[in-house]
């Protein structure tokens, strides 16, 4: 089931196409996970499912309706979106920046009901930030900060959550806590949650879904045990490497060698091009077959 | 109706409930509120009171309410002369506070001040150019060409700085170079103008509210009583749009008119300034981060205070200014600046510290 897709979606910055005619789907409650290197426009289609990107061609729905025809509070209350790197202004407390979260829950009237208050304190529950509710967000870790801004987006009390790398620049602990943070949101309060990560292992340990992208395309997408393949790392990310089953929970391991062999990926691509031409959809085939 | 007070470990807000309607301000504004508005109080009648006839603070509130003194010069020194002047530094400095919020909230730039991003010379040019060009200006159309002037400079900006990318440094040299070409043609109107005008001009370009009767001051009335609540009304959004223009539209504000209509206000409160009382310096760039440390970051607490503690700074500018080396007066201008630049060299090295 999939409240969130996309029909032949096309994104681009001026005139740079970045992603042309893509279509994905997002399954809900589940935590979906883009991969794929630099500029494979990753975060791109997040930025044009949240409606930050306006589409050049294409569609981008929520339950069947135009994201980008949708009243922005109405889908505000739908949808929360978490940009890369964020700042907080300076002296801006962690319990203030959460309750900017309510921001299309009020109007000019109801500027803080009690609905808001409790939004509020359940966020900073779950993310674990009631304690450090009154400090000013830029004397926290860069793991609390993170957990700060993701309560923002949790008293949004949105269904579904993007988040645009949410563990880059963080230490490895810190990652893990963001991680589990969002494991934990999935699985108790049944969030559908898309983030867009660097680490293919992040990925696959903390994902139930994986949609890998090159060059602006979709080259697979479903459960990290089907999709991630050695060739799947040779296509995607251009590595010679192995994955193996990790030895505590099963999920893919993958354990890069050096570079892939030039002339293999090129093939590899235009493969890729002539499947994407045919209009084949789940480029995963491509791999798996 | 219930008015909470915070629970120990609970919100450090003060919420007010009724059918109907709910706010939230941060517990520091009510108290700092009062106190600023009784030291603007006591400022105001100290304004008032000084010069080179002194009335006593008591015969001053006397004679502004109406009351006997004992005393026939007092009703025409205070409601001719000096309650006029004063309330125009008060308007000014409120207007210029509010303008300040708006532009460091919007910019996310804690530099950026209605002055500096050279808006108030945009104002002044053309308004100096109407003085030396068409000599008698009716006081109601000198804002309204400001405005002109102001919504230029404004423009370019957002042209040449803003839309490539927020970074704070480039806005500010482009508001600042945009400044001295606005203060190189103003000179240039100088020049050329009549000796009298040209006099008139001067005075005024300082930054003064010298002489200003009720003349300058209803005109710059309108501007207050629209663009000061509607600044309020949109403090929600500017706290939005303060988290960066993403955030802003991942939480559902309507980012583009939502910022428009700030930059309008802000725009519009310093254009009236300066022409009421010129461009007075660096009020803009002092008031919101005073307030700041007074009442934090929240904009619908930090509005009304910026613009409390914008009128105390102007009103007390002013009163120094003209108690300093008397019977010399200096402008009030001339007071901000001297202690506003020296505040914005302290921020800007706290910046490339931080």
């Amino acid at each position: 089931m999939s409240r969130l897709h996309t029909d032949h979606l096309t994104l681009a910055y001026d005139q740079a196409v970045i992603i042309s005619g893509m279509d994905v789907s997002i399954p809900s409650g589940q935590i979906t996970a883009l991969v794929g290197p630099n500029g494979c426009g990753k975060s791109t289609l997040l930025r044009g499912l949240a409606r930050l990107l306006a589409p050049k061609g294409g569609t981008a729905f929520l339950d069947g309706k135009a994201i980008h025809q949708l009243p922005t509070r109405e889908l505000a209350r739908q949808l929360g979106i978490l940009p890369q790197s964020p700042v907080a202004p300076e002296g801006l407390t962690v319990r203030e920046l959460v309750a900017q979260g309510r921001y299309p829950h009020q109007s000019w009237l109801q500027q803080w009901a009690s609905d808001d208050e409790a939004a509020v304190a359940k966020a900073l529950d779950l993310t674990g930030m009631r304690d450090l509710a009154d400090r000013p967000v830029d004397a926290l870790s860069g793991g609390q900060r993170q957990r700060d801004w993701i309560a923002m987006t949790l008293a949004q009390e949105t269904p579904v959550i993007l988040l645009d790398e949410p563990t880059t620049f963080l230490d490895l602990s810190h990652q893990i806590e963001v991680l589990q943070l969002l494991e934990r949101l999935n699985r108790d309060e049944g969030r559908t949650i898309v983030m867009v990560v660097h680490d293919l292992n992040h990925a696959t340990r903390h994902a139930t879904h994986l949609i890998a992208l090159k060059a602006g395309a979709v080259v697979a997408a479903g459960a990290p045990a089907e999709v991630v393949t050695p060739e799947l790392l040779r296509i995607v990310f251009g590595v010679e490497g192995a994955v193996v089953p990790d030895p505590r929970s099963g999920v893919p391991l993958c354990i890069a060698y050096g570079l892939a062999d030039l002339s293999l990926v090129e093939t590899a691509h235009a493969d890729e091009a002539a499947t994407t031409q045919e209009g084949t959809r789940g480029a995963s085939q491509l791999v798996l077959e | 109706m219930s008015v909470e007070t915070p629970r120990p470990g609970g919100a450090p807000w003060l919420t007010l409930r009724t059918r109907g309607l709910s706010l939230r301000i941060d517990r520091r504004v009510p108290p700092v509120l009062t106190i600023a508005l009784l030291v603007m109080l006591a400022a105001m009648v100290f304004n008032i009171g000084v010069g080179e006839y002194p009335i006593p603070p008591l015969d001053v509130v006397r004679t502004v309410l109406g009351l006997p003194t004992g005393n026939e010069d007092y009703a025409f020194i205070v409601n001719t002369l000096r309650l006029p002047r004063m309330l125009v530094a008060a308007l000014v400095g409120m207007a210029l506070g509010i303008s300040g919020v708006i532009l460091q909230g919007l910019t996310r730039n804690p530099l950026a001040d209605p002055g500096i991003l050279g808006i108030s010379a945009g104002a002044g040019l053309v308004a100096v150019t109407l003085i030396v060009v068409v000599q008698d200006v009716p006081s109601g159309v000198l804002p309204v060409a400001a405005f002109a002037g102001a919504v230029t400079v404004a423009a370019l900006i957002y042209v040449l700085a803003w839309r490539g990318g927020d970074s704070p440094i480039r806005l500010i040299l482009v508001g600042i170079g945009l400044g001295a070409i606005c203060g190189a043609a103003t000179t240039l109107m100088i020049t050329f103008g009549d000796i009298y005008d040209v006099q008139r001009a001067l005075i005024w370009l300082t930054g003064s509210v010298y002489g200003r009767s009720w003349e300058e001051f209803w005109p710059l009335v309108p501007w207050i009583v629209v663009f000061g609540p509607l600044a309020l009304l949109l403090a929600r959004d500017l706290n939005a749009l303060n988290l960066g223009e993403d955030v802003a539209r991942g939480l559902g504000s309507p980012v583009a008119w939502r910022r428009g209509l700030l930059l309008l206000t802000a725009v519009a409160l310093a254009a009236a300034t300066v022409a009421a009382a010129g461009t007075i310096g660096f009020v803009g760039l002092m008031a919101p981060h005073i307030s700041r440390r007074l009442v934090g970051p929240d904009h619908s607490g930090l509005l009304p205070t910026a613009g409390v503690i914008g009128a105390l700074i102007v009103v007390a500018a002013d009163l120094v200014g003209r108690t300093l080396f008397a019977p010399i007066e200096l402008p009030a201008g001339l007071i901000t600046a001297a202690v506003g630049a020296p505040f914005f060299i302290g921020l800007l090295w706290h910046q490339r510290r931080g």
